[in-house]
């Protein structure tokens, strides 16, 4: 009948990545009790960013998705959330006078 | 839909092979109404992403302002709680993301399933969130005039005394970011019990199931929120 499009993963494909997450999960708790110095914010945060990605990519399918401006919209939240940081952080960083 | 042969009078010439009535008239073809909602909900995550961002904002430049008094207020944070939250909304990710695997497939008991665990696992969430707060309550951690904070920031073994001032603002900014975190999901409880009962009904067939992708959109923007509030409010300074 009506032609429509099939995302392109299976169910245990889902699964997989969902215990990738949790495996994530327990590596960035495990590893917030070693110390790394300034480093540990640092991984926690580069942990976070991959465990978002695999959501956005393939839970919320923006890989493969048949909507190209999907991506273009995804892209400028990000790149306005970063400015909003960057931005932000350029100032209150910088104030050494303080 | 049903209006548009009422008011066109064309009834005669629709291809009765190829009528799908969740189609809406304006919409050349099934998948580009599908992409048209798909981008509405996007356009909308994205303004949730600046909403969180403002917060995530305000977080950034306090902690790095009061460093010690951030660490001092994390390590008094409930580490498995937390991590058992992140859990629980993973999975809860996973079966929203099944559901929408099971409505494509026209598979009505495998969706209302799956939007039936999601509403258990965000309910436990919930439930979660709860006794952490009800914990925050007891050791007059809630910023007003009751809070009082006297744990020092225990960094490697050296216990740094902290302002009570600086901790609190900590709290503050854990119960602003945590507490409208905790409303995104009594809101998606709500759409997906609201999305279980319709599917059960029949509501959404392999033709028709954007709600539960959309819902399903929103569910995983509250995750990934949660995925990033988890390091930075309850993993600072673990390693002491």
């Amino acid at each position: 009948m009506v032609e429509h499009e099939h995302t392109a993963h299976s169910q245990v494909f889902y699964i997989g990545i969902g215990v990738v997450l949790l495996i994530l999960t327990v590596t960035t708790a495990a590893v917030a009790f070693v110390n790394l110095g300034p480093f540990n914010p640092v991984v926690a945060l580069l942990i976070a960013t991959i465990k978002a990605t695999l959501v956005v990519l393939f839970f919320m399918h923006v890989k493969g998705a048949s909507e190209k401006l999907t991506g273009v919209v995804v892209f400028s939240g990000f790149f306005f959330l970063a400015i909003l940081l960057s931005l932000s952080l350029a100032d209150y960083m910088t104030r050494s006078w303080r | 839909m049903q209006d548009s042969q009422a008011n066109t009078g064309s009834v005669a010439t629709i291809d009765h092979e190829s009528y799908n009535p969740a189609l809406r008239h304006h919409f050349a073809d099934p998948q580009q109404q599908k992409n048209a909602a798909s981008l509405g909900m996007w356009l909308f995550i994205v303004t949730e992403i600046m909403f969180f961002g403002g917060m995530f904002c305000a977080y950034l430049i306090y902690r790095l302002a009061h460093f010690n008094a951030f660490a001092a207020g994390s390590q008094q944070l409930n580490i498995w709680m937390g991590a058992i939250n992140t859990a629980v909304l993973i999975v809860s990710s996973v079966t929203v993301v099944l559901a929408v695997k099971a409505a494509e497939m026209g598979k009505r008991k495998a969706l209302t399933g799956y939007l039936v665990v999601t509403v258990l696992l965000g309910a436990t969430f919930l439930v979660v969130k709860g006794f952490e707060y009800a914990e925050k309550f007891e050791k007059h951690h809630v910023p007003g005039p009751t809070f009082n904070f006297t744990d020092k920031f225990d960094d490697n073994g050296k216990q740094i005394p902290v302002n009570p001032k600086e901790a609190e603002l900590f709290f503050s900014l854990y119960f602003a970011m945590t507490g409208m975190h905790a409303l995104h999901m009594i809101i998606g409880c709500g759409l997906f019990s609201t999305l279980a009962v319709l599917a059960w009904k029949g509501h959404y067939t392999t033709n028709y199931f954007t709600p539960i992708e959309n819902a399903g959109l929103y569910w995983h923007l509250v995750d990934i929120i949660w995925i990033y509030l988890f390091p930075l409010l309850y993993l600072i300074s673990r390693h002491s």
